[in-house]
């Protein structure tokens, strides 16, 4: 579901390295919306003239007015603040859990070694694979989905975390030994500032894998009020139009998410630029 | 090897700078003892400037980590104020090479780090780092980032942080070996007045013979193999701050021979050794 987000920046990078002219400010601002454009274009061109049929693509203004019809009527507003809250509070959790257990891991040559293996094995099994035990162990409902959208969050902000204490400059931790610093000073004025930037990434990360984890938690566990419930719907009742819709409405939270974190990521590291 | 060569005979009771007695480091690298340092004495007395030259590889940085206590697997006896240095400590601090400046915190904050196991209250530290950015000229910059500064400014703001706990010792790592010349020059009268002003021993290591000379009261002569004082120079008033003086020149020169460049070379402005 997050593809749609990344597939949205892909053709910024790809254009500009092959475009040799220079283009004007506005061309340059529509310049990545050019690809999902015609996409559009050519998806209303193949509804519009009966290529396709109407019943697996439906056109695109009749996926727009379900959409305003589930807002206004289907509450699907309640539907997309189900998914943010379960998906928000999953995220909290795993996200706080890899950090807190990131710095140890980063700072602690001991759990290092205790933990580290156990970690790098847990890295090559796949986020989906854990769906069946969750349920089992944590059942299908509430529980069992924020569990699994904590586990998505977890993986990267761990990762990253430790690696981010992990490679603070070795002079760093010198200079920390001739300003006699404690191991407080160390932490709160050497280690989380210099592991921040990496940090970051790893919260980046862990929202994305978060939102598409809610949504796999959705489809896959016990049907509840969300997004994921809705695609259900969509897909029982053979409504494409509600189905195509939710997965614009995925898209869009992506891509909000991204924003807010890029957005705080500037604000929070300033110092980086000149 | 030759004798170790003893510093001046200080004889009034109360010394609080460095005594380096009989002082020698091994390193085990790769299975092979080395001998990084090897019965070094020296005397600082207190107020003066002492710069060490020496040849890559003559153990002058791993002598300033044993003042500093970053190391205290050694033999021998390094005393500051009387007493054995088991840990730094607030009375040493050191400039590096490199600034090592925390690039997440302004200037004023990478100053006031220094300050974090101090005893003075928040405004008397608050005080303390405005005096001593203005000391290096930089009141100006408090709120800068260091990405935002020269190479030249960001070495005053770590002159700046050594200073600002008041040390009795300034340890100065070749502080100024990564500038380019002019700013090296025009930092080397900044040091001076600085330090003058502090009232701060001060211990320079530094690959520039011209600074040596320029910058000290004594210039200790450092050979490799093991690391050792080869001879200690005074640097006298009648040589002292002017660079194209011949009593300057001379004792360059001398220097130089020492780490055995010949005077013919020293001619085309070969003062930097490289060893």
């Amino acid at each position: 579901m997050s593809l749609i987000t990344i597939a949205t920046r892909e053709p910024l990078s790809s254009s500009s390295s092959l475009s040799p002219l220079p283009l004007s400010p506005v061309a340059r601002y529509l310049r990545p919306l050019a690809i999902p454009a015609s996409l559009l274009v050519l998806w209303e061109l193949l509804a519009r003239f009966g290529v396709a049929d109407p019943r697996f693509l439906p056109a695109l203004e009749q996926v727009a007015a379900r959409g305003v019809a589930e807002f206004n009527h289907g509450g699907l507003g309640s539907n997309l603040l189900a998914s943010l809250e379960r998906d928000l509070i999953g995220f909290v959790f795993g996200a706080g859990a890899g950090v807190a257990l990131g710095l140890v891991i980063g700072f602690s040559r001991l759990v290092q070694r205790l933990l580290g293996p156990l970690l790098l094995v847990h890295r090559q099994i796949a986020l989906f694979a854990w769906v069946p035990l969750i349920s089992l162990w944590f059942g299908g409902g509430e529980t069992g989905k924020v569990v699994f959208i904590a586990l998505a969050a977890f993986q990267p902000t761990l990762i990253n975390t430790w690696q981010g204490v992990d490679s603070i400059p070795r002079h760093y931790r010198e200079l920390a030994d001739v300003l006699i610093f404690g191991w407080r000073d160390f932490v709160w004025v050497i280690a989380i500032p210099g592991a921040l930037p990496q940090i970051f990434t790893g919260l980046h990360a862990g929202l994305i894998y978060a939102w598409t984890a809610t949504v796999g938690a959705e489809l896959l566990l016990n049907i509840a009020p969300g997004l994921g419930g809705r695609m259900n719907e969509g897909q029982h009742l053979f409504q494409m139009d509600l189905l195509l819709m939710c997965i614009f409405l995925l898209g869009g939270v992506g891509v909000v998410f991204n924003i807010v974190a890029g957005t705080l990521e500037r604000l929070l590291m300033r110092w980086r630029m000149p | 090897m030759s004798a170790p060569v003893t510093a001046t005979d200080v004889e009034h009771g109360e010394n609080h700078a460095p005594e380096i007695v009989d002082v020698s480091k091994k390193f085990n690298v790769a299975g092979r003892q080395v001998h990084a340092l090897a019965h070094i004495d020296l005397t600082v007395d207190e107020g003066e400037f002492v710069s060490i030259v020496g040849s890559s590889g003559c153990g002058k940085s791993t002598l300033l980590r044993l003042i500093l206590g970053l190391d205290t697997e050694y033999d021998g006896d390094i005393r500051v104020n009387g007493k054995r240095v088991e840990r730094p400590g607030l009375d040493r601090s050191i400039v590096f090479q490199e600034h090592r400046l925390l690039p997440w915190l302004s200037v004023e904050a990478n100053v006031s780090a220094a300050l974090r196991q101090s005893r003075s209250s928040a405004a008397e530290k608050r005080e303390l780092v405005r005096e001593h950015l203005h000391l290096v000229g930089l009141d100006q910059f408090a709120k800068a980032y260091p990405a935002q500064l020269s190479g030249g400014m960001a070495q005053r703001v770590a002159i700046a942080r050594a200073l600002v706990t008041k040390p009795r010792f300034l340890l100065l790592d070749e502080p100024l070996g990564a500038l380019d010349a002019l700013t090296r020059l025009r930092l080397q009268d900044e040091l001076v007045r600085i330090v003058r002003h502090e009232g701060t021993t001060a211990v320079l290591v530094t690959h520039d013979v011209d600074e040596a000379v320029y910058l000290g009261n004594r210039v200790i002569i450092m050979h490799p193999h093991p690391g050792r004082i080869a001879t200690i120079l005074p640097v006298t008033d009648a040589v002292s701050r002017d660079r194209s003086d011949p009593n300057f020149i001379r004792l360059r020169d001398e220097v130089l021979s020492w780490l055995g460049v010949s005077k013919g070379g020293s001619q085309a402005n070969t003062l930097a050794v490289v060893g």
